[in-house]
């Protein structure tokens, strides 16, 4: 974008970063293993990120839009349910 | 008849006029630390609060990085802003300095030139400006207590204009011109408040409207912000006439981006910035009523750098010297020196210039050592590849 048009002071409104999606950001994506899976949400505590999200029916499940990859919900997993798998 | 003639001098010291300037121009916070030489701006702000003399708030913080840190918040919510500080201060603001220029904040700033440790000292160079010259600051150097009055409040209507948006600092000398008595014909609250006006801003903190500022950017688009910033340092040269117009309509007074003694006919020319400008100046006459031909262009506005005015003066001249109170170690040539020969070689001149550096950590500068100024400018020897180190004991 030209500096002509672009804002001045680069003023974001608040929640933008829903919009910005960071898919490309990964090496490995968690993958959850469903029959392991209580749905504690302890991987929910220990997301950095708000990557960890309950779909319509409470399945926590991974927003892969925002998660980075960074492998702590793997680590922190209480019942090995998460695993890093290798993006295609 | 304008207020010249009405209005009876006040004694006062460099400090005191950037407080009575700041009192008087309706500005709602003030975040400031104090340190020598700058201090008795804080602590006349602050009787001026107490007395009740002035509705500003003032923010007693524990560094300068904090004080402009609540500067930057302040204006961020539409505040009118000020502060002041010194040396070690500008130092510890740098980090702050740019993000209050990047967020095109305009926080007016009030600096007491003093020279940065170690060894420690207390008194003057331009060494803590020039250590934030790039910052994006607009940077005005007085060279007497009255302008240093003028140009606080103009400083408030420069920043503020819709075209600049930029924060500024006026710049004089510590204990030189901060703790030196003159006379100042102020001007009046309500005619300063009038002047001063109060533009709206956008970009405002604002509660129902949750916004980040200066939000993460990238190599996509960070250039083109600075680009922004490089336009309205542009337009702040016009802007600057503008008020400078309307302000000696107010007063009387005009001083100018430059202002020029002899250059339209001078062999040889002196330029400098800072209270050195009137010695040298009295130098030039002296030596002119002895029958020589000198001048001097003295740099009022240092950024944004008014490369066509100083073009003009000096084109000619046969020889110039151009005098830095600060030195930058190692370089060809000290700050102002190479911004003068840039701005030379780039409208294809190539009159000598010599780079001398003088009035380092307070070092006084006297009409004589003005006279011996003019004197090195006739030794082509002393054009050399680094600046001449005038006044130092070999």
């Amino acid at each position: 974008m030209s500096w002509k048009e672009l804002g001045e002071a680069s003023v974001v409104r608040g929640g933008s970063s829903v919009a910005y999606v960071t898919t490309g950001w990964r090496v490995n994506r968690p993958v959850i293993d469903e029959s392991k899976c209580t749905n504690c949400l302890i991987c929910w505590v220990f997301c950095p990120e708000p990557a960890i999200v309950r779909h319509e029916k409470g399945k926590v499940t991974i927003d892969y839009d925002h998660c980075k990859g960074c492998g702590i919900c793997e680590i922190e997993c209480p019942l090995k349910a998460i695993k890093m798998v290798r993006e295609p | 008849m304008n207020v010249l003639e009405k209005s009876k001098p006040v004694p006062m010291l460099g400090d005191e006029a950037v407080a009575e300037a700041v009192k008087e121009c309706d500005v709602d916070v003030v975040a400031a630390y104090p340190i020598t030489p700058q201090t008795i701006i804080v602590e006349e702000l602050a009787e001026f609060v107490a007395n009740g003399e002035f509705k500003g708030q003032f923010i007693p913080v524990e560094s300068e990085h904090s004080a402009m840190s609540a500067c930057l918040g302040a204006s961020l919510t539409g505040a009118r802003v000020f502060t002041a500080t010194s040396s070690q201060g500008l130092a510890l603001m740098h980090e702050m300095l740019y993000n209050v220029s990047g967020l095109r904040l305009p926080v007016v700033m009030a600096v007491a030139n003093r020279a940065l440790s170690a060894p420690l000292v207390l008194n003057a160079d331009h060494s803590d400006m020039m250590g934030s010259r790039d910052s994006g600051w607009i940077q005005l150097y007085a060279e007497n207590v009255e302008e240093i009055y003028d140009r606080t409040i103009q400083m408030f209507r420069l920043s503020e204009d819709a075209r600049v948006m930029l924060p500024s600092a006026l710049n004089f000398e510590g204990f030189i011109l901060s703790h030196d008595m003159e006379a100042v014909r102020p001007l009046g609250g309500e005619r300063i408040r009038k002047f001063v006006g109060r533009p709206k801003f956008e970009r405002r903190l604002d509660p129902d409207r949750p916004s980040t500022f200066g939000a993460i950017s990238s190599p996509d688009t960070y250039y083109e912000f600075k680009m922004q910033q490089a336009e309205a340092m542009k337009s702040a040269l016009g802007v600057f006439k503008e008020v400078e117009k309307e302000f000696h309509a107010l007063s009387g007074r005009k001083y100018g981006t430059v202002d020029a003694y002899n250059t339209d006919q001078a062999d040889t020319i002196v330029v400098v910035n800072g209270c050195s400008a009137g010695t040298i100046r009295a130098a030039a006459r002296v030596l002119n009523r002895a029958g020589d031909n000198v001048g001097v262009l003295a740099i009022k506005m240092y950024r944004p750098f008014p490369t066509n005015e100083v073009v003009d003066h000096l084109r000619d001249a046969e020889s110039i010297v151009v005098m830095d109170r600060s030195v930058s170690l190692g370089a060809p040539s000290g700050p102002l020196a190479e911004d003068v020969k840039s701005a030379l070689a780039c409208a294809g001149l190539e009159t000598p210039v010599m780079s001398l550096v003088y009035g380092i950590g307070g070092r006084d500068f006297s009409l004589e050592d003005g006279k011996k100024v003019f004197a090195l400018a006739k030794d082509k020897g002393s054009y050399g590849a680094m600046p001449l180190m005038y006044g130092v004991k070999n």
